[in-house]
């Protein structure tokens, strides 16, 4: 028996295919927008997960580093240290800043991460890692530096030793990896004039320059011009400890703020992103309506164009189940093929976009299920019209 | 076969063989020129600043004047000093001659006594004239000891005086700033006419022979620098020409806030240009490795505070726990324990690598 879904379209190929493709197009560009999403949840998360960090400790009564300012003493880790169940510690210490390379300059986060301690780059697309202690830089690829250029952070030249990926901030800017000192150096160290402001303020002051004090002066400017500071310590749970426990002990006796790796990421997909989120949420909600009743009227509008020769079918003596099977076939070849269209399509453009895209099972999957489901739907209102010709009306009765 | 080549297939990484190579490691730090020796040379009590001979950038001698204090009265005290001290001599010369004078009278008491005391042993005088003049050469005696007595306390008095004037004489002279070293005046912090306090300073000074870049080094890479070891030194005003240079100390006391420890590299040519103050670089070398097993930098790894490679075998990789010894700085690290040579260790990825992970081997070019 001639599979009559195949037989009819093998006549009008052409259009078939290029309404397919047409559908796939739309489903490809519903299937980015989802992957948009995620990418902006996973951009969220990703240097957080990429530092395999269990515990964040940040000043107490912030929600920092990420969604607020933290700012701790870089020796308040050696407390931290000798708490049972702390595996490691290790000082980090984040700044956005617009770095210059040639002409132009590139939005990047500096993360400060202290040598043989967590927080470095878990792993290097080029080049190698960090081996002096100062102007080595690892940039992840989304910079567009390369191994061997010069860029300049503040008042110094970095060397890009090393490239690595998928290290983001929670914005989306590239991360540029430095040793903690370069780090502390380029959050708190000022420019030039405000130091010479800052010093004549101090001599200008009778208490603090005291010619008969020598060294007081002096003693005074080092104290105040000291970048001793970080943003937070990372801590790692030994084995058979339970990150909470250690979290309560630290957060009890030294009085900072202490989130573990779920509480962080939590912040940031709550807190930080959450507009963003809803932005693009919205949009692809709308999207979705959209493209459903775009692949629904496209269906319908193919059957409707076919009523005349359905018409003729029914005249030769086709059966209504026939008829009904040849437009969900066609339904759902529409569906299966647009559907490939668009998961090809959208996995050849997202490389181009400016930030990550990613396609998760689950997304495609239910995608996939709700395309079939219109494409379904959409041909039962066809099929009833379809019932419902005439066979007359095929000789113009 | 979509998912054993393209996108969708396993992570492609890149491999190196660990190979035998001599190396040169070196540990990097940066520093400030510092001298070794720096004087500040100012009074050691409060006065104004009378003159200012020398001043910043001139090469003095050891000895040489700077300046003065302003010494107020101290010239009146010499004056008083040394008129105190002309008046005890002329007091040692009253006593000297007031000797002489008790000396002749002695004499003269005693020559009398005993001519006198001849006659009265013939009967020739009464007693009571012999006693008075037996008395008045006693009396004559007493006079020239009380003479002589006083004479001495005069020469007393006399060296006295001249102690106090030559501590007035010590006092002026201190009041002059005197260089104590051949060197470079780094700075003329007062002028003439400005007080200072006892220990404020007017020069600066320092040893322009004995410069040298006070390096940081972290503490977890200090180990293995020696002194004598050769290192380069990289002038900020100057990156392109690298001075050569000698660890000559490590000093004792670390910073404990910075964690680091501190490394005296001492040029072995002191440029023309005195770069005091100047921030450099420098990079130490330590003692090479012939024959090292070595691996890329880019392959070492720390997994729960392991160092290891990853290793790929039959498209599946795993982490091979290594033992580490020294590193360069173009990054080279050699393995102690863990790999043998000829073996292809994993450098590269694109992604975070984990035990069992299935990868694709990129040639190696």
């Amino acid at each position: 028996m001639i599979n009559l879904a195949l037989k009819e379209i093998s006549h009008t190929w052409v259009r078939y295919v290029l309404t397919a493709v047409g559908l796939g197009l739309l489903i490809g560009v519903t299937l980015t927008m989802t992957g948009l999403v995620r990418g902006l949840m996973d951009d969220a998360v990703a240097l957080v997960r990429g530092t395999h960090a269990d515990l964040w400790v940040v000043q107490d009564e912030t929600q920092g580093p990420y969604a607020e300012n933290s700012t701790l003493y870089d020796d308040v880790y050696r407390s931290i240290a000798g708490l049972p169940g702390v595996a490691d510690v290790s000082n980090v210490a984040y700044l956005t800043v617009q770095a210059r390379h040639g002409d132009t300059d590139v939005r990047v986060l500096i993360a400060g991460f202290e040598r043989d301690h967590l927080g470095e780059p878990p792993f290097l697309l080029a080049g190698r890692p960090i081996v002096k202690d100062h102007y080595e830089a690892i940039a992840d690829v989304k910079t567009g530096f390369k191994v061997g250029d010069k860029i300049g952070i503040r008042r110094d030249e970095y060397t890009v030793v090393g490239l690595t990926d998928r290290m983001v901030s929670s914005g989306g800017d590239p991360v540029v990896f430095i040793t903690m000192k370069d780090a502390q150096i380029v959050q708190f160290q000022k420019d030039n004039t405000s130091i010479y402001n800052d010093r004549n303020r101090l001599a200008a002051n009778p208490q603090l320059n005291r010619p008969g004090v020598p060294g007081l002066l002096n003693a005074v400017t080092e104290n105040q011009q000291l970048n001793n500071k970080v943003n937070a310590v990372l801590v790692q749970v030994a084995p058979g400890y339970e990150p909470a426990a250690v979290a309560d002990t630290i957060r009890r006796w030294k009085h900072l703020q202490v989130y573990t790796y779920d509480q962080v990421t939590q912040i940031l997909l709550v807190k930080v992103i959450v507009n963003a989120l809803r932005q693009l949420g919205f949009f692809m909600a709308i999207l979705a309506l959209v493209s459903t009743a775009i692949i629904a009227l496209i269906i319908y509008t193919m059957t409707m164009g076919k009523i005349k020769e359905i018409a003729v079918l029914k005249l030769i003596g086709a059966k209504n189940s026939t008829i009904a099977g040849m437009i969900l076939q066609q339904a759902w070849g529409l569906g299966l093929i647009g559907f490939a269209v668009g998961k090809a399509a959208s996995t050849l453009w997202a490389p181009f976009f400016p930030k990550h895209i990613e396609f998760m099972l689950i997304d495609t999957s239910v995608a996939f299920v709700i395309t079939m489901i219109i494409c379904t739907l959409a041909s039962l209102v066809g099929i009833r019209a379809a019932l419902k010709v005439q066979p007359a009306s095929a000789i113009g009765g | 076969m979509l998912f054993q080549k393209g996108p969708l297939g396993p992570p492609k990484v890149s491999v190196a063989k660990v190979q035998k190579e001599n190396l040169k490691p070196s540990v990097f730090g940066i520093g400030t020129v510092e001298a070794r020796l720096s004087y500040a040379i100012g009074p050691t009590q409060a006065g104004r600043v009378l003159t200012a001979l020398a001043d910043q950038g001139d090469r003095v001698q050891v000895g040489q004047v700077l300046g003065d204090i302003d010494p107020v009265d101290i010239d009146q005290r010499l004056q008083s000093a040394s008129a105190a001290a002309s008046r005890a001599q002329n007091a040692v010369m009253v006593s000297e001659a007031q000797v002489r004078d008790a000396v002749s009278r002695n004499a003269l008491a005693q020559t009398s006594a005993k001519r006198y005391t001849d006659l009265f042993a013939a009967q020739a005088i009464s007693r009571e004239l012999t006693d008075a003049k037996q008395n008045e050469a006693t009396s004559a005696q007493a006079s020239l000891d009380a003479a002589r007595a006083t004479l001495a306390a005069a020469q007393e008095d006399f060296s006295r005086a001249s102690f106090d004037r030559n501590a007035v004489m010590s006092q002026r002279t201190n009041l002059q700033l005197i260089s104590p070293s051949n060197g470079i005046i780094v700075s003329r912090d007062a002028e003439p006419g400005t007080t200072v306090v006892a220990g404020q300073s007017v020069f600066h000074l320092i040893d322009p022979q004995t410069l040298w870049v006070r390096t940081r080094i972290d503490q977890s890479r200090f180990y293995g620098i020696m002194v004598g070891q050769t290192a380069s030194i990289v002038l900020r005003s100057r990156p392109d020409a690298p001075i050569p240079g000698k660890v000559v100390r490590l000093e004792v006391q670390g910073d404990n806030v910075t964690e680091e420890r501190f490394v005296n590299v001492m040029f072995n040519e002191v440029p023309n240009i005195i770069p005091l103050g100047e921030l450099a670089e420098v990079t130490i070398d330590l003692p090479p490795v012939s024959d090292a097993l070595v691996v890329p930098a880019a392959a070492v790894k720390r997994l729960n505070k392991q160092y290891g490679v990853w290793i790929a075998e039959n498209g599946l990789i795993h982490f091979q726990p290594v033992t580490v010894g020294v590193q360069t700085l173009d990054g080279k690290v050699q393995i102690l324990e863990g790999l043998k040579q000829g073996e292809s260790i994993v450098t590269h990825s694109p992604k975070q690598l984990t035990e069992g992970l299935r990868v694709r081997v990129e040639p190696v070019l």
